[in-house]
């Protein structure tokens, strides 16, 4: 990838980042934020969007940008007022102008009728566009916005200027007289520099006048005594001449005339008292700004000294090092190898601390000690590279607002998206894979959740609903929740629905809870039309599934007329995982720690026969269905006996509490989760696989998957835990 | 010796664009990303000349121009301005704080080595 390729990718990177900080911006404003400083990060990220497509050619982006650009001016400056309708239209452009960077960044086209309808929008925010003759027109015009900005080829690479090219003395005869006053030198300007631009631009003979200069101890080190008169011979016109003179013509005296007054003059002796006032202005303008000590070197144009040549590069280094934010970027691939590497140095140690026991050494001995530490030092280090995985949900929260905005308006409701947490941080591949259930579940809670705004003002809420998105930490996982305030579940409805699909018994006796979840199983869709919003297809069940695809829960909790709460909870990382090692049939199995709630050595007065197989356990008066683990993964066709087994209360989707049959217990351990589809291929009942302390491979079990396949088994027992449940 | 040159700016894709006109065309280059981080790393950048944008978070283009011309040891350094050629209040603001010169976006690597030119040896 060449130079300007790399910059090109940041520059998109850096798009999306001041997309976001312009959407954020503009959310503020309309929460009442008025600071000035909001108001000029947005205008800010706008204009730096403008000035990278300027670099790159990108006009599309450059003219819609730059129309918003002077939208936001306006209301920078003060001459527009945020209203709500101000910031509607700003928003709808600002989603517009992400829509412009992706297409410039994929190579896709945009929507240019909406495109042009948004322009014509933000041009007639302009307070002076009442008064104006212009009309929106359809043909979107650089005419008007290109006043003052015109995109520039760069050729990066190509600095032939021609600049050195000296001209032939012919061409016109110019008279220059130049005074600076002291500014130009205060700003850092310096005469000898613009003298010598000004040679490039032909023949030149210059004649300094110090007559104005006092004697040395009337002298102001920062006054300005001396002006000069040039004749110069070129064949450019005085607007080239000009330019040289472009940043300081505040500063000085400038007078360029045709024609020769002042002829060339063939004093030699004059030439060089010139000369060497040229050479002591440079040297003592120089003097102040070079490092102490080399003002000598610097004067005689000799090269730096020794030690500052050879500092040079550890200069550059040290100072990137403080100029540069404190982050880098690295490759996902290496962060990756590292944390797979500090996973075997995890079952390394592991294997070591095991050895160590079965070679009987002594607790206190001082290999059991510095294993110890090791073991220590490992967590630690697994801990910090996990944390390099870690970035905040931000990243997909920031894309909800447009979401909002866009199903609220397609549904004609009024929407009101509040977030909170978004700096929780959880690994990269969560993020990644929670941006699709998200963006489901928020599209369900404003169709079919929030009421339409009539049904809203007859219930005496407020016309606009209110969607809660937030995140935080809790016991090692992270928990997204995703509450509206609108009708609720409609309990009724969902039962009868359920009872007419087939997925459940018409008459079983439901909880409420019972009957909240029931929209998680597969095949149920609560909207009676399929909208264009939510009902793509894709119900609850999937969303369900993607979540436990990342060893995630999620559950619901829904008050008539008070609105629904879904809550997810997922892990943190996907690479490590803390699990009881138990024995069922002869195998070693990890059961997550999460899904536990208790375990316990049941007495055989508390397990009950159902018919065939089916089993259950009197857990605290409550019945919970058993589930024979070694029956249910085939490791073995008989009955275990549950008074010579371990049973292990877990909870699974939709706190559904079942009582997991294992033979014993091992222990307790963080393992190491190596993927079995990657590896071999996907095993019902198994979600991954581990390496062991004795090197052993032992299966992490699916407990919602071991939990669901018992129980879809038979269909009585289902209804047997509805009515006891 | 190469000349140093300083380039505060807000956008990665604006700095890492001087950066490769600039090394591009022998100079030294450090980096800062606003004017405070500019003020913080002036004095171990030394730079010969300074390139800095206007709009900045924290503190922008003006703020860094004062505090530049009001320290003792640089305030003798040729600070050009990056600008969008509408600016011309700007330009003028820009002056007015002490600027010694400005560079029009989106900039032509040969226009603004010129300007660099123009205000250092």
């Amino acid at each position: 990838m060449d130079a300007m390729a790399a910059i090109k990718q940041t520059f998109f990177q850096e798009c999306e980042e001041q997309l976001g900080e312009l959407e954020i911006g503009l959310l503020l404003i309309q929460d009442g934020d008025s600071d000035p400083e909001t108001v000029n990060a947005v205008f800010r990220a706008v204009h730096s969007i403008k000035g990278g497509a300027g670099a790159f050619n990108l006009d599309e982006l450059v003219h819609f940008a730059h129309v918003f650009e002077s939208a936001l001016d306006h209301l920078r400056a003060g001459r527009l007022v945020a209203s709500g309708d101000v910031l509607k239209i700003m928003l709808r452009a600002a989603d517009m102008l992400a829509d412009v960077v992706r297409a410039a960044r994929d190579g896709g086209s945009t929507d240019v009728t909406r495109r042009d309808a948004l322009a014509a929008e933000l041009r007639a925010l302009d307070p002076d566009a009442a008064s104006d003759d212009f009309v929106g027109g359809d043909k979107e015009s650089s005419a008007d916005d290109s006043d003052s900005f015109e995109p520039v080829q760069i050729c990066f690479n190509d600095f032939e200027d021609g600049s050195q090219n000296e001209s032939p003395p012919s061409g016109n005869l110019f008279n220059i007289r130049f005074s600076p006053k002291p500014d130009l030198y205060a700003k850092a300007n310096e005469t000898a520099l613009l003298l010598r631009e000004l040679s490039h631009l032909g023949a030149m003979e210059v004649t300094c006048d110090v007559s104005r200069l006092p004697m040395l101890d009337e002298l102001d080190p920062e006054g300005s005594y001396l002006s000069w008169t040039i004749a110069l011979r070129t064949d450019r016109d005085e607007a080239a001449i000009r330019e040289v003179f472009e940043f300081v013509e505040w500063d000085c005296e400038l007078d360029v005339a045709l024609g020769g007054v002042a002829a060339a003059r063939e004093d030699a002796a004059l030439d060089d008292l010139i000369e060497k006032m040229q050479a002591s202005v440079e040297a003592e303008l120089a003097a102040p700004r070079a490092p102490p000590g080399a003002t000598q070197s610097a004067a005689a144009g000799a090269p730096g000294s020794p030690v500052q040549a050879s500092s040079n590069s550890a200069a550059v280094k040290a100072d990137s090092g403080k100029s540069s934010p404190a982050t880098i970027r690295v490759d996902l691939d290496r962060v990756d190898r590292l944390i797979n590497l500090v996973g075997e140095l995890v079952i390394n140690q592991a294997m070591l601390t095991q050895q160590m026991l079965e070679a009987g050494l002594a607790r206190g001995s001082g290999v059991a000690n510095g294993l110890d530490e090791l073991e220590q030092l490992t967590r630690e280090i697994q801990d910090s590279v996990m944390a390099i995985r870690a970035q905040p949900v931000k990243s997909v929260f920031q894309r909800m607002p447009r979401l909002v905005r866009e199903v609220a308006a397609m549904t004609g409701k009024s929407v009101r998206l509040t977030t909170e947490g978004e700096n929780t941080e959880v690994d990269k591949t969560v993020i990644e894979r929670l941006a699709d259930p998200l963006t489901h579940m928020i599209r369900n809670a404003i169709d079919h959740g929030l009421e339409s705004p009539e049904r809203r003002a007859a219930e005496g809420k407020p016309e606009e609903g209110l969607v809660h998105l937030s995140a935080l930490h809790r016991s090692g996982r992270i928990v997204i929740e995703i509450a509206d305030d609108g009708a609720g579940i409609d309990r009724s409805r969902v039962k009868s629905l359920a009872a007419s699909k087939g997925l459940i018994a018409a008459d079983a006796p439901l909880s409420d809870e019972e009957i909240d979840n029931l929209i998680f199983l597969p095949g149920f869709s609560t909207a009676s039309t399929v909208s264009d919003i939510s009902g793509r297809g894709v119900g609850m069940d999937v969303v369900r599934r993607s979540i436990q695809a990342l060893g995630g829960r999620i559950s619901i909790r829904s008050k008539p007329r008070q609105g629904s709460t879904f809550t997810m909870s997922l892990p943190l990382t996907l690479a490590v995982l803390d699990g009881m090692v138990v024995t069922v049939a002869g195998e070693t199995l990890v059961v997550p720690l999460t899904a536990i709630i208790e375990t316990l050595q049941p007495k055989s007065a508390a397990v009950h026969g159902f018919g065939g197989d089916t089993r259950v356990i009197v857990i605290r008066d409550q019945f919970v269905p058993l589930i024979d683990v070694g029956q249910e993964l085939d490791f073995r066709s008989g009955i275990a006996d549950p008074c010579k087994s371990v049973v292990l209360l877990v909870e699974s989707e939709g706190h559904i509490h079942s009582a997991l049959l294992v033979d014993a217990i091992l222990g307790q351990r963080q393992v190491v989760i190596k993927s079995l589809e990657a590896n071999y291929q996907h095993v019902h009942g198994i979600a991954a696989a581990t390496i062991l302390g004795d090197g052993r491979v032992a299966l992490i079990l699916d407990v919602d998957a071991v939990v669901t396949g018992a129980r879809a088994a038979p269909p009585a027992f289902e209804q047997f835990c509805a009515a006891e449940g | 010796m190469s000349k140093t040159v300083l380039t505060v700016d807000d956008s990665r894709t604006m700095r890492d664009m001087l950066m490769l006109a600039l090394s591009n065309a022998g100079y030294r280059v450090v980096q800062a990303e606003d004017g405070v981080h500019g003020l913080e790393v002036l004095e171990s950048a030394r730079p010969d000349v300074i390139i800095t944008d206007i709009n900045m978070p924290r503190m922008d283009g003006f703020g860094f121009i004062a505090g530049v011309r009001g320290d003792g040891r640089h305030r003798a350094v040729p600070i050009l301005v990056l600008t969008t050629e509408s600016d011309a209040t700007k330009k003028d603001k820009a002056r007015r704080a002490g600027a010694t010169g400005w560079i029009v976006k989106p900039f032509d690597p040969v226009k603004l080595v010129e300007a660099i030119r123009r205000v250092a040896a």
